[in-house]
């Protein structure tokens, strides 16, 4: 509650947007003025709004590299060990490492490892489910799933001023800034 | 801001989106039929019927679990029979699903977009009726698990050279990486109905489902990043499962199965049936729920024509077997081209020709491709002509191979065709619930196609 807070039961303030094109530029303002600890809210995916809040590392494809790679090889170390060492059966002496026969299955292995892997990992790098957020706090914010535009600047940010952010934001015109309570 | 200026004067055609949306026009028409919409008498009617339907199965495959497939029509020489045939014929119907949501998706094709969720879900409902018949075809269904490779006291491990083995993982994986992909295409969309619910326990519930998303910008590019993967991933995944399912046949050497045709010939055929049954569904589920702003004529014009391209590729098919058949000298393929025409199942390959190839014809008139009361007919001759093209492939083959004293026939019991009817059944009981529990088009996407979310495009114009 109190004004001088900058880290506590503030968790940070948030201006409203009518438009994706004002909350990205509000965004890119809002970087360039220094604020580090800022995120952004919108309906649907927009271009470029990931890079103007200046979010660049996204280690999605890294995963889903390594699900890859985990299924590919295990899939055929698998069919390796059964058809070669574990349990070979001759049919009328042809190789026991059939390669060609095991295409099939380690390629649906790799994808099956691969797909899951970015499902997964997209879920547990955003923090997710993570079904109670302060954001959550602020009655408008409802309509961020409809058709409104939020910008927030966390009370963690070392710029975070509780005046003097709150004029900030005012000055990008937003259709109201509020306070979240954490 | 947003204006028509934006629209490029070359794109004239109908549009994917009716004028005059915005973004909340667009959350509140379609979360509404889930979340405010009354039920009517016409979905309880229609509800107890299809769900009678799939009572049906239930007691088909009771008894059959009881007696065994003995209660079938198969037998040696034809022991396949409709099990096979509606295995693939259903996954093949679940092949548009993923093609609409994956490599239209990598294709930048945005007219997806209204109709990937239910075409997905159509995907998953598809796979889940197919699987049940290779299932229960083992005859000891309770034993399914010793398909996959796991450790056991038996000291036994399946032949990872068997295409019924490589069926196995192909099916299990399209099934997971088709649920996958519809789950995290809904999540955006699920907390949009969290945030619009006024009943908390419906809150709760699809607040459980949506995690917890709040439209987070670094959370978004996670998502896009995450959704174009397995878009990429499920592309080569759906060419990959038909392939399979043929291989089951063209690594048999019984005459008709034997042709490398079969993948290319398979997968197009797949895709065929699959965009008749997205239209045998989209065409009703649009006037029933005054969709008919977001699924417009183009997308039902572009869906015929992806029919006629793939039922052309199918025809190709026909013809290349039928050449095969002279070509290759093979007294026994000439004899299966012969029996086709002139044997005890001829008037079933006549109806599949006329099905599948005549018929579809008319779909080059636009007058065909933008009447729905037409093109529904057609998607549903489609649908039978490509049953037909299965039981044509599985007993055909099946009842005249190389020995005389080893030719058969086929009859299908009525405990083949409560199974049969079953499945659909339960594959309408699922799209009844579905239609009212769950977005049935993409809410988030639809949003980016309105011009208001284009920032770039949108600063340009203002310039």
């Amino acid at each position: 509650m109190s004004d001088f807070s900058g880290n506590g039961p503030i968790y940070g303030l948030m201006a409203e947007f009518d438009s994706a094109q004002e909350l990205v530029a509000a965004a890119h303002k809002t970087h360039e003025a220094g604020y580090q600890k800022i995120d952004a809210y919108s309906p649907f995916p927009i271009e470029g709004l990931a890079e103007a809040i200046g979010f660049h590392s996204n280690r999605v494809p890294l995963v889903v590299l390594i699900g890859g790679l985990i299924g590919g090889i295990s899939a055929y170390a698998l069919q390796y060990w059964v058809a070669v060492i574990t349990y070979p059966v001759n049919v009328g002496g042809r190789p026991y490492h059939s390669w060609p026969s095991f295409i099939i299955v380690t390629f649906e292995l790799t994808i099956l490892f691969a797909g899951l892997s970015s499902a997964i990992g997209m879920i547990v790098l955003n923090g997710l489910p993570m079904p109670y957020h302060p954001v959550f706090n602020v009655p408008e914010f409802a309509k961020a799933s409809e058709n409104k535009f939020f910008l927030i600047v966390f009370s963690s940010d070392p710029k975070y001023d509780a005046n003097r952010t709150r004029s900030f934001l005012t000055e990008l015109a937003p259709r109201m800034v509020a306070e979240v309570p954490s | 801001m947003a204006t028509n200026t934006q629209i490029p004067v070359a794109d004239r055609r109908v549009p994917v989106i009716a004028p005059g949306h915005t973004f909340s026009t667009i959350t509140e028409k379609i979360s509404n039929i889930v979340l405010s919409r009354p039920i009517s008498l016409g979905w309880i009617l229609g509800f107890l019927i299809v769900f009678s339907m799939m009572n049906m199965l239930m007691m088909a495959l009771g008894y059959l679990f009881i007696k065994g497939t003995g209660i079938w029509g198969i037998n040696i020489p034809i022991g396949w029979g409709f099990a096979i045939v509606n295995f693939v014929w259903w996954i093949g119907i679940g092949h548009a699903g993923t093609l609409i949501s994956a490599i239209l998706c990598l294709l930048r094709q945005t007219w997806r977009n209204s109709i990937n969720r239910f075409a997905e879900a159509m995907t998953l409902f598809a796979v889940a009726c197919a699987g049940i018949f290779p299932l229960a075809h083992t005859g000891r269904p309770w034993l399914a698990y010793w398909l996959f490779p796991y450790p056991n006291t038996m000291q036994y491990w399946p032949n990872f050279r068997s295409p019924l083995v490589w069926d196995v993982f192909a099916v299990s994986t399209y099934f997971t990486i088709s649920l996958v992909f519809w789950f995290v295409g809904l999540i955006p969309d699920l907390a949009s109905l969290r945030d619009r619910t006024e009943n908390i326990w419906v809150q709760r519930i699809y607040g459980l489902l949506a995690m917890g998303w709040r439209g987070s910008a670094r959370h978004w590019h996670r998502y896009e990043t995450a959704y174009l993967l397995l878009a990429g991933l499920a592309t080569p995944l759906v060419l990959s499962v038909h392939t399979v399912v043929s291989f089951d046949f063209a690594v048999g050497i019984v005459p008709g199965w034997h042709t490398t045709i079969f993948p290319p010939y398979f997968v197009a055929g797949a895709i065929y049936s699959g965009f008749a049954m997205v239209l045998c569904l989209a065409i009703p589920i649009r006037a029933i729920y005054g969709l008919k702003d977001f699924i417009t004529e183009r997308h039902l014009e572009n869906a015929a024509k992806v029919m006629l391209a793939t039922g052309l590729i199918v025809a190709y098919g026909y013809g290349m077997e039928a050449f095969m058949g002279w070509y290759s000298g093979s007294q026994f393929d000439s004899f299966l081209l012969w029996n086709r025409l002139h044997g005890p199942y001829r008037l079933l390959y006549m109806a599949l020709l006329g099905c599948n190839i005549f018929i579809p014809q008319v779909l080059w008139l636009k007058k065909f491709r933008v009447s729905t009361g037409w093109l529904w007919l057609i998607s549903f001759v489609v649908l039978v002509g490509m049953w037909l093209e299965r039981f044509i492939i599985v007993v055909v083959s099946l009842s005249r191979d190389f020995l005389t004293s080893s030719w058969g026939q086929y009859y299908p019991t009525k405990w083949d065709w409560m199974t049969f009817a079953g499945t659909i059944g339960m594959f309408l009981t699922a799209m009844w619930l579905f239609v009212r529990i769950l977005p049935m088009i993409s809410i988030f996407e639809l949003r980016t196609l309105l011009p208001e979310s284009q920032v770039h495009e949108a600063a340009e114009v203002k310039q």
